[in-house]
């Protein structure tokens, strides 16, 4: 890894960007972090390459505005530029870990924003669903994965399924959602952890079917 | 109490938590197995949740500005190749510092003795070295040999951080010197360890000295007997 790293280094400016990329291909989530922690700005950059994309879809589910978007995910990728040697691979998945860090800030974002404060809850919620533009750029087995967690989530029931995504795609807290849904904390704390424990399930009965997403370890 | 906390894992796995909540599942999750590995279960769900709202890709110079703030903002980590007497701002993030700092001093002082004093000295020095590590004001100063830095605080007090330093043989230690013109004065001893390590040094350090390190019988001698595997450049 050393000696890897010491040619990286030491090839001049961004053509070099493909040769240096190349080198980290082979690796996983995990080891790039690893590299990240020891400042290795290529590390970061393959770690963006691998995870941005999905990064800026769920940043921009939530926050609704395309900068604001991009500004949660840069600042979710510069916490984990910051805070890499602290990461533990056994408590999550590096790209878990990355998304993680995204969704908080854009969470935190958008319980800044007046305008959201002010927009009515949709009516019905599992409409948003069907409202994400599908673009024709993406890799395949995201595409799948994304049919796989949706067809998931249409099998919760519906207030299971409108706790969870109030709370992860609208940015809304527990305590938020049982005033503006008019009912006890305790209950919206129970649909939300019946709705994710069972989309746990239903996605790992999913999963045994048919693996999905490529694992960058190799 | 004691249930009701367990009870926003989820809540904390969606980022659905108040600030007040989050701050205490989060000293919670310190001290709780059960929690961290609920947690960890259901990240895995998010995850999924996050990839069901993938979409359109961001706008190409996303990846540059990230880029290029991560080039603007160092870390405390240890270069490949050091550059000579090159100084530049120490920032980090607390929370790794203290990772970092914690194992390397807190294990050696608990391997070295189980004497409470001796923890407790450890400690301080833990405090200390991260104090200087988060100082922006503190200044890094490059090895002239050896893999690592020097990084000083205002009032000269220094900590090495050192990457490739494998654990010191049986019967031997490190041992680290402040040399002052050509007098080497003994800076404490350190046992080295796989990966980054990051040792305080006794005493201060002043412009011009020099921070070194050498293989000594365990315990420590009076004067370097060895050839330094670690030299700083002067400060």
């Amino acid at each position: 890894m050393e000696a890897v790293a010491s040619t990286v280094l030491a090839l001049p400016g961004s053509q070099h960007r493909f040769a240096m990329r190349k080198q980290h291909a082979h690796l996983s989530d995990e080891a790039l972090v690893a590299l990240v922690a020891r400042g290795e700005e290529n590390a970061l950059a393959e770690l963006y390459d691998r995870v941005g994309r999905i990064a800026y879809g769920l940043a921009l589910r939530v926050l609704r505005d395309e900068r604001l978007a991009e500004d949660a995910v840069q600042e979710g990728f510069l916490t984990a530029w910051r805070t890499a040697a602290a990461f533990r691979a056994e408590r999550a998945k590096a790209s878990t870990w990355i998304l993680t860090l995204v969704h908080r800030r854009a969470v935190d974002l958008v319980r800044r924003e007046e305008r959201r404060r002010a927009e009515p809850l949709p009516d019905e919620v599992t409409a948003e669903v069907g409202l994400v533009v599908e673009p024709t750029d993406e890799a395949a087995w995201l595409r799948f994965e994304r049919e796989r967690v949706q067809a998931a989530l249409r099998q919760l029931p519906d207030v299971q399924r409108e706790a969870i995504e109030l709370a992860y795609y609208g940015g809304f807290s527990q305590s938020e959602l049982a005033e503006r849904l008019g009912v006890p904390l305790g209950t919206i704390k129970s649909r939300m952890f019946a709705g994710l424990a069972r989309l746990r399930e239903l996605l790992d009965e999913s999963e045994q079917e048919g693996s999905w997403r490529p694992e960058f370890t190799s | 109490m004691e249930t009701g906390i367990h009870e926003l894992t989820v809540g904390y796995a969606l980022d659905a938590l108040d600030p007040d909540e989050r701050r205490e599942y989060e000293a919670h999750l310190a001290d709780c197995e059960r929690c961290r590995e609920e947690l960890a279960s259901f990240w895995q769900t998010t995850e999924g949740l996050a990839v069901a709202a993938s979409g359109p890709a961001p706008s190409p110079g996303l990846r540059a500005r990230i880029l290029a703030e991560a080039r603007a903002e160092p870390q405390v980590v240890v270069p490949f190749e050091p550059r000579r007497r090159r100084t530049i701002p120490v920032l980090a993030a607390a929370v790794a510092v203290a990772a970092v700092v914690a194992l390397s001093v807190g294990l050696w002082a608990a391997r070295l003795s189980g004497d409470l004093d001796d923890a407790r000295s450890a400690l301080e020095r833990e405090r200390a070295a991260a104090a200087v590590l988060v100082d922006p004001d503190s200044r890094t100063v490059a090895l002239h040999a050896g893999e690592g830095r020097l990084v000083v605080g205002t009032e000269g007090e220094a900590v090495l951080v050192l990457d490739g330093v494998d654990p010191a043989p049986a019967g031997k230690t490190y041992e680290l010197w402040i040399i002052e013109g050509d007098t080497p004065q003994r800076a404490g001893l350190f046992p080295g360890r796989d990966g980054r390590d990051v040792v305080p040094v006794d005493g201060t350090v002043a412009e011009g000295d020099v921070v070194a390190v050498t293989i000594e019988d365990a315990g420590g001698v009076n004067a370097p007997s060895t050839n330094p595997i670690v030299v700083s450049d002067p400060v």
